[in-house]
């Protein structure tokens, strides 16, 4: 094969398959799929393609730094960069799908790790297993097994983990807390009492932009894990335990009590519309994931100065997941070259050169904490030692059937603030999509 | 080369010995010029209808496809849904209103803009402008219109209306409203320029008769020009709601279904229960709704035409 340029009939052949593809096809999808297909570069020798949604800001400087390196260790390889635009990879996903389903797979692409993963694509057959790369590397030593477990299933791994952020973070307007003499909560008691005291002093003490309704459902998640601790959080994820476990309920109830304190126009506003309200001063706290770090560094506020974190109530001691992993698609078209792309994925280089950009903190153990921001550092800490839980709300824990449906059910509970039904509704998710 | 050779001919023999009449180049021509579209629209248009329905009947759900056949399975799920529920209703009152608007404003503007007012050109033109421009502009100009700290509501506060301010889109009692103003916004140009068509192909002796016996303009709009337009009604009801039973993109760019279900749409649906859920089955079965609702729309007006043109 190589690079020879297609002969008559290979060309007549292939055009055929596309155009099979879309007569045959069963959707939209395909077309797209025939689309991507057409796009792909030729199979063979120096190239590397990679998939990710990492397209701007960054996130896409920590791309090319890894691209930089690998580089430097395997020159002559022709690296091209298939991303695709899109909040928070839907798009990406997308057009995954499609190019995965047309038999046309990048040589790696980027994935939650968790169900994401499994569910989607080691389920379906689509991936082979890096287990032999995993050991020849020594990934045990350095990489925390909770993580390893999360892209593992039947004893093989599937993907290595580049980054990890946090899901569990509360955020807080230093000035407002200090001028109110608040300390930051660690308890939810603490915290609603917190948010009591500064009803009268602030407009809206809680901070929250519900467009989309993806934040209430992590405010569900670290919730759950305040109530019921780790272990019951993996259960009732999994579908073993009930949602309508009175630690649910309690969850459920905390987020009823936090919505009293929260900014009315919440529905119409995004993330960092609400994290705009701290920097404004208009709001004392958000709970958000840890990239609202970049948000409020981008405004120039300094960390720990202007602003600081802690993990969400309740949770101290315990590390929501939200884990950016690199695979080996079956019959990616440079099998090798996509090999040496997970090393370098998984390598100490590759993640101190990526993270401190993206923004996360590596989900290996032995990078140096010297070069990240006091907060990361601050994380990176609590990351060897506390409890690991991946994020239902984006993708790790639970397949997307399930988050979607439980998104659509935390944008009801928003309006009615029904305890039981919304318990009893989820667990009817979970009766659907978990067994 | 085609010149050279005698044009094909083909006679066919039936068993008993009958022969056709040769079909000649002039008759065998038409068929082959629209052979590739009726092919592309056969194949493209009711060969994917089709599939779409037959997806539905099955277990599909994950990437890779099930064609496991389950019958009415996922209509059955589908309906008991809250969020499906949400949808139908949610369509039939936007559809309602949104009808209701473009029609009545539609209406009023072609009548005043057909009294050929000195600058009526001008202001055609302005209310048609809107129909230019793609929901998805629309939706995000209006999503800033409504947005309650610095929208319409800072208007109404800096004119000493506070009664008029509302929560909008933010609001799940009044979000669904909200959207159908923009998309009324949009289409009651459309409307006028039909109604302006309609008014101007009635002839000016008619009313003129009918003021001759002794009608009122307001008489002889009413039982002369009204009744006239009745056709011209018909159209746009039947555009209108067809777009409206199928609105997707200023639903997604305004608000994205939410509060809650308060103003999501099968069509919206559709789109994440396939392409982010993941159940392709079920999203097929969306689809088949959506299609029939249309189709409780459009066929009896095809039918009403057909009859109309064959009596003709």
């Amino acid at each position: 094969m190589g690079n020879e340029r297609w002969s008559r009939r290979q060309f007549v052949s292939r055009a055929g398959k596309t155009v099979g593809g879309v007569v045959l096809g069963l959707s939209f999808a395909d077309f797209l799929a025939a689309c991507g297909a057409s796009n792909a570069p030729a199979a063979g020798g120096g190239k590397l393609e990679i998939f990710s949604w990492w397209t701007a800001g960054g996130e896409a400087d920590g791309l090319a730094e890894m691209f930089k390196i690998y580089k430097k260790n395997y020159a002559g390889v022709e690296i091209v960069n298939a991303t695709v635009a899109g909040g928070a990879g839907t798009n990406a996903k997308a057009v995954l799908k499609t190019r995965m389903e047309g038999g046309k797979p990048p040589d790696s692409f980027q994935v939650h790790a968790g169900q994401e993963l499994i569910s989607t694509w080691v389920k379906a057959g689509k991936m082979e297993p890096i287990t032999d790369v995993w050991k020849s590397e020594n990934w045990d030593k350095t990489i925390p097994k909770d993580l390893k477990d999360i892209v593992s299933s039947n004893g093989d791994v599937w993907s290595v983990p580049v980054n990890v952020h946090r899901g569990n973070a509360l955020w807080y307007n230093k000035k407002l807390l200090d001028d109110n003499s608040i300390t930051p909560p660690t308890t939810m008691d603490e915290f609603l009492s917190a948010l009591g005291k500064l009803k009268s002093k602030v407009p809206a003490p809680l901070a929250l932009g519900s467009q989309g309704n993806w934040q209430v459902q992590m405010l569900l998640e670290n919730n759950i894990l305040a109530a019921g601790g780790p272990d019951f959080y993996k259960q009732v994820f999994s579908g073993k335990a009930s949602f309508t476990d009175a630690n649910v309920k309690q969850a459920l109830a905390w987020i009823k009590s936090m919505l009293s304190y929260v900014n009315s126009d919440h529905p119409t506003l995004g993330w960092d519309d609400a994290d705009k309200r701290l920097i404004n001063g208009t709001s004392a706290f958000n709970i958000m994931g840890d990239w609202a770090k970049g948000y409020f560094t981008a405004a120039n506020w300094v960390p720990n100065k202007d602003f600081g974190a802690a993990p969400s109530p309740g949770t101290t001691g315990k590390y929501v997941i939200v884990c950016d992993t690199f695979g080996l698609p079956k019959g990616a078209p440079n099998r090798a070259n996509a090999i040496n792309w997970i090393k370098v994925c998984g390598s100490q280089e590759g993640q101190a050169a990526f993270n401190p950009k993206k923004g996360s903190i590596p989900a290996r153990t032995d990078v140096p904490a010297s070069i990240f921001d006091p907060i990361a550092q601050q994380f990176i800490a609590e990351f060897k030692t506390d409890a690991l839980v991946p994020s239902s709300a984006h993708g790790s824990a639970t397949p997307d059937a399930f988050a979607s449906g439980v998104n659509d059910e935390m944008g009801q509970f928003v309006i009615n603030k029904d305890v039981n039904k919304t318990a009893s509704n989820l667990q009817k998710l979970s009766d659907e999509f978990l067994k | 080369m085609a010149t050279a050779t005698a044009p094909p001919v083909v006679v066919e023999r039936l068993p008993g010995g009958r022969s056709l009449t040769p079909l000649s180049w002039d008759g065998v021509m038409p068929i082959l010029m629209i052979a590739p579209s009726v092919i592309l629209i056969a194949v493209f248009v009711y060969g994917f209808i089709g599939r779409t329905a037959f997806t539905s009947l099955t277990a599909w759900r994950g990437v890779v496809p099930d064609y496991t056949f389950v019958g009415l399975r996922n209509y059955e799920r589908l309906f008991q849904t809250e969020k499906f529920q949400a949808d139908i209703v949610n369509t039939i009152h936007f559809t309602a209103f949104f009808l209701a608007g473009c029609l009545i404003l539609g209406l009023g503007a072609a009548v005043l803009l057909d009294q050929k007012l000195r600058g009526s050109i001008l202001f055609q033109n302005i209310f048609m402008f809107p129909l230019a421009i793609s929901f998805i502009v629309t939706g995000t100009v209006w999503r800033w219109i409504f947005n309650p700290n610095y929208g319409l509501n800072v208007l109404f506060h800096n004119l000493h209306l506070d009664f008029l301010q509302s929560g909008w889109l933010t609001s799940p009692n009044t979000a669904l409203n909200s959207l159908t103003i923009a998309a009324v916004w949009q289409m009651s140009g459309f409307c006028m320029a039909m109604f302006l068509a309609g008014l101007r192909g009635i002839p000016e002796e008619l009313r003129e008769a009918a003021r001759v016996d002794g009608a009122s303009e307001f008489q002889a709009f009413r039982y002369v020009v009204f009744p006239l337009l009745r056709p011209i009604t018909l159209s746009a009801v039947i555009i209108l709601g067809h777009i409206s039973l199928k609105i997707f993109d200023l639903v997604f760019v305004m608000t994205f279904g939410g509060p809650g279900y308060s103003t999501d749409m099968p069509g919206l649906n559709m789109f994440i229960t396939t392409f982010r859920q993941d159940l392709f089955a079920r999203g097929a079965a969306i689809a088949t709704v959506l299609l029939l609702m249309v189709a409780l729309l459009i066929v009896p007006y095809l039918v009403w035409t057909l009859r109309g043109e064959t009596e003709r």
